[in-house]
């Protein structure tokens, strides 16, 4: 293949990794932005997104497209009940203390991770794509579905940009992340949005791994690579900016996309590892981010 | 509405800063709490709005116990708080922080233009970030919000710190026309100057106690107590 269509695939690769990288790291961003909570065991909610949806897949009868937009629904919604669960069972007990709620959610971490190999096995598991159509470019035929997830994904970050700037529960949420004891002194109940927070990070980590579980298969490990490249994504955008985030997303995805297919996935790691290092190092809020 | 509080005990951890406070602020009436720094203003303000627990004692609006109300319950009660250093929502806009202060009543036109009449300056700033609006019009802000909530009792601390005269005229003003219109002000300030135009009475506190309470009618800017109590 010539090297223009070779860069071109690499890049609608790149674009899919980044869409669903947004996903997963704007829901680490919301949980860090809003509560301060640095929530190692989001990796977890993805895995759990993708093998619900191995789930719905196996046990729902009728066509595969039914199932997975079954999965869609019912995945997120699981997975925000778990961390809604584990937010008031665990981290409202440690009143949100920045140092004991990264223990603890290294702890949840072991805990869902372990809970799947007992109860889903060790083995990993295609699920069938709702649709098989591919798009024939005159250089090379593409899968449709990947461009679905491009394409959901957008619209799914759309939507929390309306939330975030358009309703009420945005306009708390940004209220609270700015001064938690101000926004109680305006009848906020701090406690009910730290929980909807947490639910709906997790919730968007597991539709992240709905949206990747016909591309990559479900196993109990699956959870490290996006919650490494999540929080790459989180510190260069900068803690807490979900525009940040997004861009730093689209910014890694489109590398680690390239640099995969052009010389190694090991190289383009290596390279986000080292870009991350050197954001800590002279621009330490990140791109977006504010200054300490 | 009165506030009464009586043998209010709080502090932070294992340190004690409120020591039994008794006080009443009189229903529309401007009651001004003066006191050396540290002498614990600013926390009994913040244990009325429940941010500070109490671990003892009662605070009651009207016969109603808010002492034992979570924080976010305390504003639904009818009070409202405009906390030293404004506390704005910086990055949010005028609208947005104006839209928190109405998350408890929802939004009401009157209400609001009511409200920016009292500080037209606002009126022109709605889709201007809180934090790059001028220190006077911040705390324009931070009383616009706290009027909001449409309070039975509004707890100011220090509102015209940090102001530039016209500034401070602007504010006292604004809390002048709020006691004619039967607010309920406690008010934390250390300018007697302000405190003669603005309050009814002033309540000096020492050490974490409320040593005297007196109406504001019967003193000069060099009575005793202003020595005695503040230092000025």
């Amino acid at each position: 293949m010539a090297f223009g269509p070779f860069l071109l695939l690499a890049l609608m690769e790149g674009m899919v990794t980044a869409a669903v990288l947004a996903l997963a790291a704007c829901g680490l961003s919301l949980v860090f932005g809003v509560m301060r909570v640095v929530n190692v065991a989001h990796g977890e909610f993805y895995m759990l997104g993708a093998v619900i949806a191995w789930a719905v897949a196996a046990f729902m009868p009728g066509p595969p497209a039914l199932a997975f937009a079954a999965a869609l629904v019912i995945a997120p919604l699981l997975v925000a009940a778990l961390a809604a669960a584990a937010d008031a069972l665990i981290l409202k007990r440690l009143n949100y203390d920045p140092e004991a709620t990264i223990v603890a959610t290294i702890g949840l971490l072991y805990m869902i991770q372990q809970a799947t190999l007992s109860i889903y096995g060790p083995n990993a598991t295609p699920v069938t794509a709702p649709f098989e159509w591919r798009i024939q470019l005159p250089w090379f035929g593409y899968s449709g579905y990947k461009l679905f997830v491009i394409l959901a994904a957008v619209l799914v970050l759309l939507g929390l940009w309306a939330i975030m700037t358009r309703t009420r529960a945005g306009l708390i949420m940004r209220a609270t992340q700015v001064d938690r004891t101000t926004a109680q002194s305006f009848g906020i109940n701090v406690d009910r949005v730290y929980m909807g927070t947490f639910a709906f990070g997790a919730g968007l980590a597991a539709l992240a791994g709905v949206l990747i579980v016909p591309i990559q298969q479900a196993h109990y490990l699956m959870g490290g690579d996006p919650l490494l490249l999540s929080f790459i994504v989180v510190i260069i955008g900068g803690l807490g900016s979900l525009r940040g985030t997004v861009i730093a997303a689209l910014f890694i995805g489109l590398s680690d996309g390239v640099i995969s297919m052009m010389f190694s996935p090991t190289l383009a790691k290596i390279i986000a590892t080292l870009l991350v290092a050197m954001v800590l190092v002279f621009r330490p809020q990140g791109l977006f981010g504010a200054k300490a | 509405m009165a506030l009464e509080v009586a043998s209010l005990t709080a502090g932070y951890g294992p340190v004690t800063v409120l020591h039994g406070v008794d006080f009443r602020a009189e229903p529309g009436q401007v009651t001004c709490i003066m006191g050396r720094n540290g002498v614990g203003k600013s926390t009994l303000l913040n244990c009325l709005m429940g941010l500070v627990p109490a671990t003892s004692g009662t605070v009651m609006l009207d016969g109603t116990p808010l002492h034992s109300l979570p924080p976010h319950e305390v504003p639904r009660r009818g009070m409202a708080y405009v906390p030293q250093g404004r506390r704005l929502f910086g990055p949010l806009t005028v609208a947005e922080n104006l839209a928190v202060g109405d998350l408890v009543k929802g939004h009401a036109a009157a209400r609001l233009d009511r409200i920016l009449t009292l500080f037209p300056r606002l009126r022109e700033r709605l889709t201007q970030t809180a934090s790059t609006l001028s220190g006077g019009e911040q705390q324009m802000l931070a009383i616009a919000r706290a009027l909001c909530l449409e309070p039975k009792v509004l707890l100011l601390d220090e509102p015209t710190e940090g102001l530039q005269p016209s500034m401070i005229a602007l504010i006292q003003a604004a809390v002048l026309t709020l006691r004619a219109e039967g607010t309920t002000i406690v008010l934390v300030e250390q300018r007697v100057d302000a405190v003669l135009k603005m309050a009814d009475r002033v309540a000096f506190m020492v050490a974490g106690r409320i040593e005297t309470t007196l109406p504001v009618a019967g003193l000069a800017p060099d009575a005793p107590a202003f020595r005695t109590y503040v230092g000025v």
